[in-house]
């Protein structure tokens, strides 16, 4: 579980992230919802130490994260998986090589080990034959399942994902979605999502965060999303037609429901 | 890492952006080495830098050197008219020439523009795509993981370029003057053996280093800073030859002020 209080962030006297506190529970999709601009990743980089906050604390499971002793940093920090918008492979490296990197780099593995679990960790994404491919000769999709076998590699207890789905066609973006929650619940990882894709919020989200203008509007479950009265996020959701026509499905169906329930009570 | 997050958030804006950039390229030398890894890890990243730094630019080095001899020993002799100067002067001239500043310098200069550009572009494109990052959300310190191992791979291999640089260049100036019938090669290595000083050796070496050190350290410091996307990783590369031999020029004035 990861708690934040009160963050605040400015950039160059710019605002950017306004007093968010919130709590991200464990083995679930946390997603942080909100159009672009709103301070999503900023928060995200925020979390993970990429970026300090002005003021505000975060902690993994009770242990404070900011501002601690910088072994305690970096101990949290090699519990963490980050998939990154552009995926961040390593150029000078094959997709093996880097699954392989921070098993290298952070755990006691012998060669022997690093390649099981790199192969277990590819198959798991659906990449078992790639390992040899290099960055340049994979496609979007393949690259974010790259990008989410080295993060698990070192058997992470945090993930976060940013846009995982940007850039991606709408069947693969929903397979990347997949993989994350599987990955999420079979590990019982936390994790955190940022994005603004509406059906990765519906479809695979637990538990949802709006950010507006660097502030938290508002914080729930994604089944209660659709019937949030906060105006902010109502014109973000329905911003979409598909989300408007859906809404209006919804509505003449509740209504249909309310009316045969009303003619059987008669 | 808080100095570099620090240097990133653009919290040093003082008057003078020279003493800003000075002050952040101390701070960013002082982040290598911090929670460094471990000396095997380094050991073997030392190594592959060295090879494509050193072995890279051989040829590059030897073809500037050997041309740099041949154009010096031509050009001496047509400057020398006088009957009252013996030829194996021209050798004379042209070790000391070669030794004191046309090896370690113009080397150095010719490596700044292949290997200065080559690191400020490769770290400006791991910053922007995120790769630092990456890095760092690991716990890898992203400084001591890449551009340590340069600079010491820098500070290894450019003293050899500048030695294979000596002898072609020397041999480029042997094999001009002989073919142009400028000199004959016993008088071409009667001067090289003239009043030869071995502390002058020592000095181009001591100069290669500080130069060494400086291409890497300054490109390096380009190379990670950039912010931005393809166009601003070009103008890393381009700041980071011109930084690195406006500083290299000023340090080689200040070696030889010092040392010799």
């Amino acid at each position: 579980m990861i708690e934040i209080h009160n963050i605040h962030k400015s950039f160059n006297g710019k605002k950017v992230l306004d007093g968010i506190s919130g709590v991200f529970e464990s083995g679930k999709m946390n997603m942080l919802l909100g159009a672009s601009g709103t301070g999503k990743s900023v928060l995200l980089k925020c979390i993970v130490g990429l970026v300090k906050p002005d003021v505000g604390s975060i902690t993994y499971d009770g242990r404070v994260f900011t501002n601690n002793k910088l072994d305690i940093r970096q101990e949290i920090r090699r519990k963490i998986g980050m998939l990154f918008q552009g995926s961040a492979l390593f150029d000078s490296m094959n997709v093996n090589e880097n699954v392989e990197f921070p098993l290298k780099m952070l755990t006691d593995m012998d060669r022997a080990e690093r390649i099981e679990r790199v192969e277990f960790c590819l198959k798991r994404v659906g990449l078992e034959n790639a390992g040899k491919l290099m960055p340049s000769e994979l496609s979007g999709g393949m690259k974010k399942r790259v990008g989410i076998a080295r993060a698990i590699a070192p058997h992470c207890t945090y993930l976060f994902c940013d846009e995982p789905n940007s850039g991606l066609d709408p069947l693969t973006a929903i397979k990347i979605d997949e993989l994350i929650k599987e990955i999420t619940e079979e590990y019982d990882i936390t994790t955190i999502v940022v994005t603004h894709d509406m059906n990765s919020v519906l479809e695979y989200g637990d538990k949802v965060m709006f950010m507006y203008q660097g502030k938290k509007l508002w914080e729930g479950q994604s089944s209660e999303i659709m019937d949030t009265k906060v105006r902010e996020l109502n014109d973000f959701i329905f911003s979409n037609r598909l989300m408007r026509d859906a809404k209006k499905v919804e509505q003449i169906e509740e209504d249909e429901r309310q009316e045969e329930e009303r003619q059987s009570n008669e | 890492m808080p100095i570099l997050l620090w240097l990133e958030q653009d919290n040093l804006r003082p008057t003078f952006p020279f003493m800003k950039n000075f002050g952040a390229y101390l701070l960013f030398l002082g982040s290598l080495f911090r929670r460094g890894e471990s000396p095997k890890i380094l050991f073997k990243r030392t190594i592959d830098e060295a090879i494509l730094i050193g072995i890279d630019s051989i040829f590059i080095v030897a073809v500037v050197s050997t041309f740099i001899g041949a154009v010096t020993c031509v050009q001496i002799s047509y400057n020398l008219t006088s009957a009252l100067i013996p030829k194996s002067t021209i050798g004379f001239m042209v070790r000391e020439m070669t030794v004191l500043e046309m090896a370690p310098t113009i080397t150095s200069i010719v490596l700044a523009g292949k290997v200065g550009s080559n690191i400020a572009g490769g770290l400006g494109t791991m910053k922007i795509t995120e790769q630092v990052d990456a890095l760092e959300v690991m716990g890898i310190n992203s400084t001591s993981y890449l551009v340590l191992p340069k600079i010491i791979a820098s500070i290894l291999v450019f003293p050899m370029l500048v030695i294979i640089a000596m002898f072609l260049s020397i041999l480029g100036g042997y094999v001009a003057g002989t073919l142009t019938d400028t000199l004959t090669g016993q008088e071409y290595i009667t001067g090289l053996r003239t009043a030869f000083i071995p502390y002058n050796i020592t000095f181009a070496l001591i100069k290669s280093v500080v130069f060494a050190f400086l291409i890497s350290s300054i490109s390096s410091y380009k190379g990670y800073f950039t912010t931005g996307g393809a166009l601003e990783v070009g103008e890393s590369s381009t700041k980071a030859v011109t930084s690195s031999v406006i500083a290299l020029l000023i340090a080689d004035y200040v070696c030889a002020q010092v040392l010799l």
